[in-house]
């Protein structure tokens, strides 16, 4: 396999997406290094879906250059991973949890040709990494979310991919999967892959990702946790929405670092803590 | 003996034959067809297509002054195909939603048929007549050149089904991760609607512009009924669509004054009301069995409770009560009986007196059990 180490997985350069006359992104210059469990974060509508959707050219952006190890998506797209959001897709299509997951396969198998038991054999395995082998010949509509959440992230292990896009993976999960969930990703990352996942619980940033970037329409801040996961970067994000913030709450309760709210234009004080 | 009768007229009557073969070519390829429709939640589009051919085949005549089948359908193809495009630029270029788009076009271009077709009937020329057969269709006057067209397009449109069954099978269930995989959903999109507008035009002649929708819909919908994978529910959908196609034509024609268009939509009516009724799992018998199954359980579990409620009042967790106080603490007090039998039967209560009941020690342990788990 192809070593990929050390240069830019990701690019983005002057990205503009405008849905109408709105923006929904706006000159987004973004870089991210290979090998990182990297986070995007900001308040709803910042375009942070849309952000993956343009790095993927599933949305056309107005302005702007992506390249993925410095050539175009189309060039690499062997290279990517994709797991949608899960309310993206009808749980009462038809399908089996196996034929989901072979799904991940079709792009390497090209037109016409049909999966055989060589898919089969990856998509089982895929199956058996996110715990799911038993579901295999289900219908997936008796799927829990958390149980359909890890047949996406199986679909996405099958495609093999060196960087994969994850839409709120963690969406709709219980504790326990979601635990099972992060493990898998920093296994992806210590493997050598990148991932880019949308996020949605402040809480758990420092404790699961590496690397962040802060996103409202604009780029706010992208670099490694430590660095740019700060109190100023998310002021900057959320504005006055952002209440509190208990940043290390694996540590002690009285070291939490507590954010008043900067005005008074926020409706709620939780709406975008899971607290 | 009449089914007797039926078979020999199916084999040996040409008309018979004919009609009962070009309906079932129509079943077989609207109903595997139908199931992309249906599953993507375009039931809606085959009808907006069939009534948007119509001014297709007004134009079509108006301008040839031919009335030989295929200029008409060629005619019927292009309107259909430009209605759908016309909702599919409606829907990504206005803020306007499908089904408005649908409703819209639906009723424009079938207007603006009817008018043509008045129009058409006016003119002086006696050559127009039977082109309003295209309304509810005319199966009786297929011929067997029409069956063979109807067959090789059909056969035609299944290939095509067969070679892209994955490619289809991406687009119809997650088609933003089929594009991000490198297909091109567009493309894809617009040729599954391509193959449904020519299956829907294939079946104008037969069941008509008014009722072929219902080809399209109604297989699928049964299929769907019975199947939780896309191979069986489009093999399914085809052999209904080519059960009610051939059943429709021989009942058509063992009657005097029986259309055939409309019996086959009738045909594949009852084949959907059967399913939504009794298929398993999905079949509204099966979720009533189900639904009466879970209300006796919760039934026992109140009296149950109840009576441990009552005994709870006195040292003595066995001391009996008269159904009659266990029925003032329920909605009906028939179901109290019933539900006290079906406890003394499992061992949990019993019938000390005439009409009273005790629990039983095993009882008072399920007793106590459920009311931890409701806690």
């Amino acid at each position: 396999m192809a070593n990929y180490s050390g240069s830019l997985a990701i690019e983005v350069e002057d990205l503009t997406v405008a849905y109408r006359e709105t923006p929904v992104l706006w000159d987004v210059d973004l870089n991210v290094p290979t090998g990182v469990l990297m986070a995007i974060v900001g308040p709803n509508g910042a375009g942070k879906t849309t952000l993956i959707k343009v790095i993927l050219r599933l949305v056309h952006p107005a302005a702007g250059r992506v390249s993925i190890y410095g050539q175009s998506y189309a060039a690499q797209r062997r290279l990517v991973g994709y797991v949608p959001q899960r309310g993206s897709v009808d749980w009462d299509f038809p399908i089996s949890v196996l034929d989901v997951v072979m799904m991940g396969r079709y792009g390497a198998l090209g037109w016409i040709r049909r999966p055989r038991s060589k898919e089969r054999t990856l998509a089982l395995e895929a199956l058996e990494k996110v715990g799911m082998e038993a579901f295999a010949a289900r219908q997936i509509s008796q799927l829990s979310g958390g149980q359909q959440q890890r047949v996406f992230l199986a679909r996405a292990l099958v495609q093999d991919a060196q960087i994969y896009f994850m839409d709120e993976p963690f969406q709709g999960v219980d504790a326990t999967t979601e635990r099972a969930i992060v493990s898998l990703l920093q296994e992806l990352r210590a493997a050598g892959k990148t991932l880019v996942v949308v996020h949605h619980d402040l809480q758990t940033v420092i404790d699961y990702f590496d690397w962040v970037t802060l996103l409202n329409v604009r780029r706010i801040a992208s670099g490694p946790v430590k660095e740019v996961f700060t109190e100023k970067n998310l002021r900057l994000t959320y504005g006055g929405r952002v209440a509190f913030l208990n940043r290390n709450m694996h540590e002690h309760d009285e070291t939490q670092t507590v954010i008043d709210r900067p005005d008074r234009e926020g409706d709620s004080p939780n709406r975008q803590m899971r607290d | 003996m009449l089914i007797l009768e039926l078979g020999r007229d199916l084999i040996f009557d040409y008309t018979v034959r004919t009609v009962a073969l070009g309906s079932a070519t129509l079943g077989v390829v609207s109903g595997a067809l139908g199931s992309y429709a249906v599953l993507r939640k375009q039931s809606l589009l085959g009808d907006a297509i069939s009534h948007a051919a119509l001014p297709g085949v007004a134009l079509a005549f108006l301008l040839t002054q031919e009335k030989t089948p295929l200029v008409l359908v060629i005619g019927a193809a292009i309107a259909g195909w430009v209605g759908t495009l016309l909702v599919m630029s409606i829907v990504n270029n206005t803020r306007i939603k499908e089904d408005t788009a649908l409703g819209l076009v639906l009723s424009v271009f079938f207007g603006s048929g009817l008018v043509l077709l008045t129009f058409i009937q006016k003119m002086p020329t006696a050559k127009q007549s039977g082109l309003d057969t295209f309304l509810f269709g005319h199966a009786a006057a297929l011929m067997e050149r029409d069956v063979i067209t109807m067959a090789s397009l059909g056969g035609i449109i299944l290939i095509v089904m067969q070679l892209l069954w994955k490619e289809f099978k991406l687009l119809c269930f997650d088609s933003s991760f089929g594009a991000s995989l490198g297909f091109p959903m567009r493309i894809l999109d617009v040729l599954l609607i391509t193959l449904l507008v020519v299956a829907i035009v294939l079946g104008l002649q037969t069941v008509g512009v008014v009722l072929m929708s219902a080809m399209i819909v109604a297989p699928a919908a049964a299929a769907r009924q019975w199947t939780d994978r896309l191979g069986a529910m489009v093999a399914l959908s085809a052999l209904f669509g080519a059960i009610a196609g051939v059943s429709g034509a021989l009942i058509s024609s063992s009657m005097v004054h029986m259309p055939t268009g409309p019996t086959i939509v009738l045909c594949i009516s009852a084949i959907v009301v059967v399913s939504i009724a009794i298929a398993p799992n999905r079949g509204l018998v099966w979720n009533w069995i189900r639904s009466q199954r879970e209300r006796r359980k919760l039934q026992i579990e109140v009296v149950l409770n109840d009576l441990y409620a009552l005994a709870s009042q006195h040292t003595d967790l066995q001391h009996s009560h008269s159904a009659a106080v266990l029925g003032t603490m329920s909605v009906s007090y028939s179901n109290v009986r019933i539900s006290l039998k079906e406890l003394a039967s499992r061992g949990w209560v019993e019938n000390v007196s005439s009409d009273g009941w005790a629990l039983t020690p095993e009882g008072i342990v399920q007793a106590q059990q459920i009311a931890h788990r409701g806690r």
